[in-house]
């Protein structure tokens, strides 16, 4: 009952900020109602028992990730930035593609069925602690893919330095 | 400590819910006690800081509020409540309202994964290190948003400067306490502590003597302390973020400043210093050291921290904006990254893996 409550709480509240934060017309509220939905979405991952995840979910999205959005919205013109209509005139198009998702979405759950159960289960996470779980999965079975991703960050790193350098001579 | 609060309360009953509302007392009691003695200690903080950088300038120092002026602290505390509260016209208020409640409840919550001496805290989780660093990452939004919604060029310029500065410092903080985290192999803080106890030096601050120097330079950029405090640079932004706040409002900020620098001293004193602990070989000199309750020498550790902070303080300059940036990219990042691949090679040597 109680965990059935706790995931019906987070559920709405998520959907619900994600609603505030397309609809507000200040971009500065809407990047604060973010930063509450990040906090919703950790407690999503702390309910699961992926304490680790939910850490980095606050360090990384809510403390670096959003704190360079607000840099970006803090920036602009708010006066002006008021004034333009928060969407754009094709939201008939956007409503049709929506709604195909959705359908999509909804024939994919009928073919779901439950994975057989693995050794990691919550006992043996609880035991081993979930960083030390994590950390032994990432770097020895998925060793391949985890470098793969250091490897596209490290190229966009690059690209960005790149594109501000050429605009810095010209 | 829950065990004996558990059989002081003595109801020993076994119905679940009766004991998971004992629970929630016991926590509830523990929050209250945690959060008055840090503020108590906040509040003597400033005082210490006052007499320190008084004596170092030779001056003397608060004496006119009590005995030696120790009542100072209380005599500013009833000053700031009482003083008008001002909000300009043009400020967004509810983010005006809510900022210095962020950046309080930031370094507050700081407070219950700290473990004060052995058994006490608030809550022993296994990511202690990294919910520390997601407060103070949190603490950063309390400083931008009070200098966005000021509606004022220096809060503005302030809460800016600040946002980079923290994001920077951050990283290399991070990285600094990364050491640790593969010597003591856990992230729980009181795992940490009895790893270091286990250890021949006693401290990592031996061991970890990189880390060290890059988390304690950092430390002192995250908490907005000289010789970086450019986000409330009094001869360029008058007072920086908080420039518009007064009264009880400027007074969240002012606590908040200082709960931060309490919490990064406790990391340092628990991370690289023992914590509750002393080091072996002392207690093989003086066995009767190791009678001294362990909140003694947390508290004297922290202490020697935070004079460490009133030092620096009073005796360096503040740097350039663009020189804070280069120590922290330049100098404080690679050099946490050494660190880590000097540890990393170390452990796997003792652990015999090469």
């Amino acid at each position: 009952m109680l965990p059935k409550l706790f995931f019906g709480y987070y559920a709405v509240v998520i959907t619900f900020l994600s609603v505030l934060i397309i609809t507000r017309k200040n971009p500065v509220h809407s990047v604060m109602w973010m930063l509450l939905l990040f906090f919703h979405i950790a407690g999503l991952y702390l309910f699961l028992n992926a304490e680790f995840i939910a850490a980095i979910q606050v360090i990384v999205y809510a403390g670096a990730i959003l704190v360079l959005f607000l840099f970006v919205v803090l920036l602009l013109n708010l006066r002006e930035e008021l004034q333009v209509k928060r969407f754009v005139g094709s939201w008939p198009a956007g409503l049709i593609i929506a709604a195909g998702m959705l359908a999509i979405v909804v024939n994919v759950i009928k073919s779901f069925t439950a994975a057989p159960r693995g050794i990691y289960s919550i006992e043996y996470i609880k035991n081993a602690t979930h960083t030390k779980a994590l950390g032994q999965v990432l770097y020895t079975e998925y060793l391949f893919p985890f470098e793969i991703a250091s490897l596209i960050l490290l190229v966009a790193i690059i690209g960005a330095i790149v594109l501000a350098k050429r605009k810095l001579r010209s | 400590m829950n065990d004996i609060l558990q059989s002081f309360i003595g109801l020993g009953s076994s119905n679940p819910m009766i004991k998971m509302g004992i629970d929630v007392v016991i926590i509830l009691v523990k929050i209250a006690i945690v959060v008055a003695i840090a503020l108590l200690h906040v509040a003597y903080a400033t005082y210490f800081e006052r007499k320190v950088m008084a004596r170092m300038q030779v001056r003397i120092g608060p004496t006119e509020v009590g005995p030696i002026g120790l009542f100072q602290p209380f005599a500013d505390g009833i000053k700031l409540f009482f003083k008008e509260d001002i909000i300009p016209a043009n400020a967004d208020k509810p983010i005006f309202y809510l900022s210095p409640v962020i950046f309080f409840a930031a370094a507050l919550t700081s407070l219950a994964v700290l473990p004060f001496f052995k058994g006490f805290v608030i809550a022993d989780i296994n990511v202690g290190l990294l919910f520390l660093f997601a407060m103070s990452s949190i603490g950063a939004y309390g400083i931008v948003m009070s200098g966005w919604s000021s509606d004022s060029k220096f809060a503005f310029l302030g809460g800016l400067r600040s946002a980079s500065q923290v994001i920077s410092y951050e990283i290399a903080m991070g990285l600094s306490l990364v050491g640790v985290m593969i010597m003591a192999g856990s992230l729980n803080l009181s795992d940490i502590v009895t790893a270091q106890h286990r250890y021949p030096t006693g401290m990592f601050v031996i061991p970890q003597f990189l880390g060290f120097f890059v988390f304690i330079i950092a430390a002192l950029a995250e908490t907005n302390r000289l010789p970086f405090d450019l986000p409330e640079a009094e001869s360029e932004l008058v007072a920086g973020y908080f420039t518009e706040y007064s009264g009880f409002r400027f007074a969240m900020f002012f606590l908040g400043e200082y709960t931060g620098m309490l919490i990064m001293s406790s990391i340092v004193s628990l991370c690289f210093l023992g914590g509750w602990t002393i080091p072996r070989f002392v207690t093989d000199i003086l066995p009767f050291l190791s009678y001294v309750p362990g909140i003694i020498w947390f508290l004297m550790k922290v202490y020697a921290v935070m004079f460490f902070y009133y030092w620096v303080r009073s005796t360096f300059p503040r740097y350039r904006y663009d020189q804070l940036m280069s120590i922290g990219w330049k100098l404080l990042i690679p050099l946490a990254l050494f660190n880590i691949v000097i540890t990393g090679i170390a452990k796997a040597f003792a652990k015999g893996l090469l």
